[in-house]
């Protein structure tokens, strides 16, 4: 009885004067650790980046799932709860498969080319000596270019009445018809798609190449003769940790940046071109003024993209040493 | 020092004169010399009257207007008046309370309103099932057929007033080095208006003014499929050049000269005008002399505007004044001499004739006599929800049918099924 009303007691007072401590800002070593010495301070630096994702992340976020059971009225005049058939409704149209699996293709391709190009010429531009500035320039410059510019003038390229490389697969007897052809819009956006992206994974790239010691660098200079071997085994596993971070990167740009690519290619008449699902939410939601099936397609949209994250960092990163 | 002073002067006297004036906004879709032609309108609305100050808002494409209306309104913040274009007039339409009907609030406002003012081919689009007027016809267009002069005098040929008339003269214009024929926007051309010129039924419900519920589309029909077999046909004998599903690449062809014939809107005529270094002309779209009743007027293109309700009642009167001013003779003729839209009052297009117009330019004439043809059952108009998206279907399986993925049967018949499912879904916003 006696013990139980003593502990109490006595744990009171302990976190009492932590609190204090911590209140008062009396730290045993100032030096190690910055402290704010009031406590609302920190969230007052917070705040405005939380307001951000709160605003502009969790709201929409739980605005979509409510609004993706009912089906509504554009004007907001009435709306009828509907529980999952808005979800029956998407995945089961003929085109949500084709979609969804277009997208999926698209990630994998342009994630893969623009990572395998963006370190092949990282690679060769870190062995660059004369003109490295410029010629890092010449590369680093399109970068600057935004994405619904980038699609401009890849379809000055792709045009079928005026573009030169429809000549030149003409020239090859392949009659180019991008906006028509299914396969040859695929070809299309997903050469503008990639030619955006490399700059962006060759500075990352480059940076990474530079950071990789000398030492380390002569040291398997005598180890191994072969280059590819030095790349391969000391090379790339220290460059692990950019690769997956431009993984992630590469995988969401393909998902959602090449929207105005595909805006600008198929001239806002996808037709049967080839779109993302994040496109056509867009047209289902903002063309078409369906908001519940839109808001069903953005929600599975926004599982699909946790999952993945999820089993990126659970089975990659596991295998990335942060040096 | 003294040049401040009277600037400050300057902004206080307008501010203060602005005050006094009622002020409404207009949220539209239009580009480019269409765009600018808008402000004009609105600069000659305002100059023409003290009491009320009309401001025009440019808010991208058709389709974006109506979104960002339709975003605008459940914010509360809604435009005075909201341009819809044709496919979208069933939302708006069916949304009831969005909208004041231009006739009412025409009427409230004191002035007079008649419909019979409109010409014919204009009265039904945009009004309900008892011909009242929700929507004010705007810039309105037909689809017309405009062909190279000197490509028809190559192959000795005469413009087509059918289909059949086509199959007579396509091969010897593909003799001459042409491609006969190209046409913009399919859906418009060679579905909606191919209802409306050869008076064939589109969707049940009387295509679909009755009732929201239960209203579904009519396409896999044998003169539907027909249409398209030909198409199909004519594009493997390189007697017809399909180019997707963009408008600006259908017309390239003619604008190039490769093409001898296009199927564009009369409201292009403007454009072509700057854009075609040969001599042109127009005449109606064809129709099939073999479907009986055919050769009927065509549905209006275009958009109307729209007077959004939950406004304050001298903000209404304004917008039923410029309502009123937009539909004027002189305002009517100016829009159709800058743009190439049709006029839509009987009282326009005879000041314009009278003013001899028509004799300078024949071709501007083609759109609004193809809209003053007689009317069927069937060629006054339809209204289905969520009609962009049967359209975005029909474009889709477009492109598979000439690609040769689909046969046009069962392309019409995924259409109607797809479409059905569009307009269920819609009954069920609207219910």
């Amino acid at each position: 009885m006696t013990d139980t009303t003593i502990r109490p007691v006595a744990a009171d007072r302990a976190l009492l004067s932590r609190l204090r401590a911590w209140y008062s800002a009396e730290t045993p070593n100032p030096a190690k650790r910055v402290q704010f010495n009031r406590p609302f301070t920190p969230w007052l630096f917070l705040l405005p980046q939380l307001a951000v994702v709160v605003i502009f992340f969790y709201w929409p976020s739980v605005q979509a799932v409510t609004s993706s059971f009912y089906i509504e009225d554009p004007f907001g005049f009435g709306a009828t709860f509907v529980g999952m058939e808005n979800y029956t409704d998407a995945v089961s149209s003929s085109q949500y498969a084709g979609t969804a699996f277009f997208t999926a293709f698209f990630c994998v391709v342009v994630t893969a080319l623009s990572l395998g190009i963006g370190l092949l010429l990282a690679v060769k531009a870190d062995k660059v000596i004369r003109g490295a500035a410029t010629y890092k320039t010449l590369l680093i410059s399109v970068y600057a270019i935004a994405p619904p510019v980038a699609g401009l003038i890849g379809m000055m390229f792709f045009d079928m009445h005026i573009g030169p490389l429809t000549d030149i697969a003409a020239f090859f007897g392949h009659d180019l018809r991008v906006g028509i052809d299914y396969w040859d819009t695929v070809f299309a956006v997903t050469i503008i798609s990639v030619w955006k992206q490399i700059p962006y994974n060759f500075i990352f790239f480059l940076s990474g190449l530079q950071s990789v010691p000398v030492s380390v660098r002569e040291a398997a200079l005598i180890d191994a003769k072969s280059g590819w071997r030095r790349f391969m085994d000391v090379t790339l596993p220290l460059l692990a940790p950019t690769a997956f971070f431009l993984l992630v990167i590469n995988i969401t740009y393909a998902m959602f940046d090449t929207f105005p690519i595909f805006d600008v290619v198929v001239k806002d008449k996808p037709a049967n071109n080839p779109i993302t699902l994040v496109y056509k939410v867009y047209l289902d939601g903002f063309k078409g003024n369906d908001i519940g099936g839109s808001s069903a397609q953005s929600v599975i949209l926004m599982v699909v993209v946790a999952a993945l994250t999820v089993l990126q960092f659970r089975f990659l990163e596991r295998r990335v040493h942060y040096g | 020092m003294f040049k401040t002073a009277t600037t400050t002067i300057a902004i206080l006297l307008t501010g203060s004169t602005a005050m006094a004036q009622t002020e409404i906004s207009w949220w539209h879709g239009m580009g480019g010399r269409n765009g600018e032609v808008i402000n004009e309108i609105s600069q000659k609305f305002n100059e023409a009257q003290s009491e009320c100050r009309l401001t025009p808002v440019s808010r991208g494409t058709y389709e974006e207007a109506l979104s960002s209306g339709i975003a605008a309104f459940r914010s509360g913040e809604q435009p005075n008046i909201l341009q819809v274009f044709d496919a979208g007039a069933a939302t708006i339409i069916a949304a009831k309370g969005a909208t004041i009907a231009a006739e009412d609030l025409i009427t409230a406002a004191g002035e007079t309103f008649d419909r019979d003012a409109f010409i014919a081919g204009v009265r039904n689009f945009y009004a309900d099932s008892e011909g009242k007027f929700i929507g004010m016809p705007f810039n309105s267009s037909a689809p017309i057929l405009y062909y190279n002069t000197e490509a028809f005098e190559k192959a000795g040929v005469t413009a087509p007033k059918t289909w059949e008339d086509f199959e007579k003269i396509a091969p010897a214009l593909k003799e001459a080095g042409y491609l006969p024929l190209t046409a913009s926007q399919l859906t418009w051309m060679m579905v909606e208006n191919f209802k409306s010129r050869n008076n064939q039924q589109f969707a049940t419900n009387n295509n679909g003014y009755d009732a929201v519920g239960g209203t579904e589309l009519i396409v896999n029909d044998e003169n539907q499929v027909m249409m398209f077999e030909k198409l199909k046909e004519w594009a493997d004998n390189g007697l017809f050049g399909f180019y997707g599903a963009g408008w600006a690449d259908n017309l390239k062809p003619f604008e190039q000269g490769e093409s001898a014939m296009w199927i564009g809107s009369s409201g292009s005529f403007g454009g072509l005008q700057q854009s075609a270094d040969f001599d042109f002309s127009a005449v109606y779209m064809p129709y099939w002399d073999a479907i009986k009743g055919a050769g009927t007027q065509s549905f209006i293109g275009g958009a109307a505007l729209f007077a959004m309700s939950g406004k304050p009642e001298e903000e209404n009167t304004c917008t039923a004044r410029f309502f009123t001013f937009l539909t004027s003779p002189e305002t009517q003729v100016f829009y159709h001499k800058a743009t190439g839209y049709v006029p839509i009052t009987e009282a326009a297009y005879e000041l314009a004739k009278s003013q001899g117009y028509y004799e300078e330019k024949p071709v501007a004439e083609v759109g609004i006599q193809q809209l003053m043809l007689q009317g069927g059952d069937w060629s006054k108009g339809y209204r289905m929800g969520f009609y962009p998206q049967i359209r975005t279907v029909m474009e889709r399986e477009f492109n598979r049918i000439f690609s040769g993925e689909v046969s046009v049967k069962d392309a019409f018949q995924i259409i109607e099924d797809e479409g059905n499912q569009l307009l269920a879904r819609f009954a069920k916003t609207a219910g």
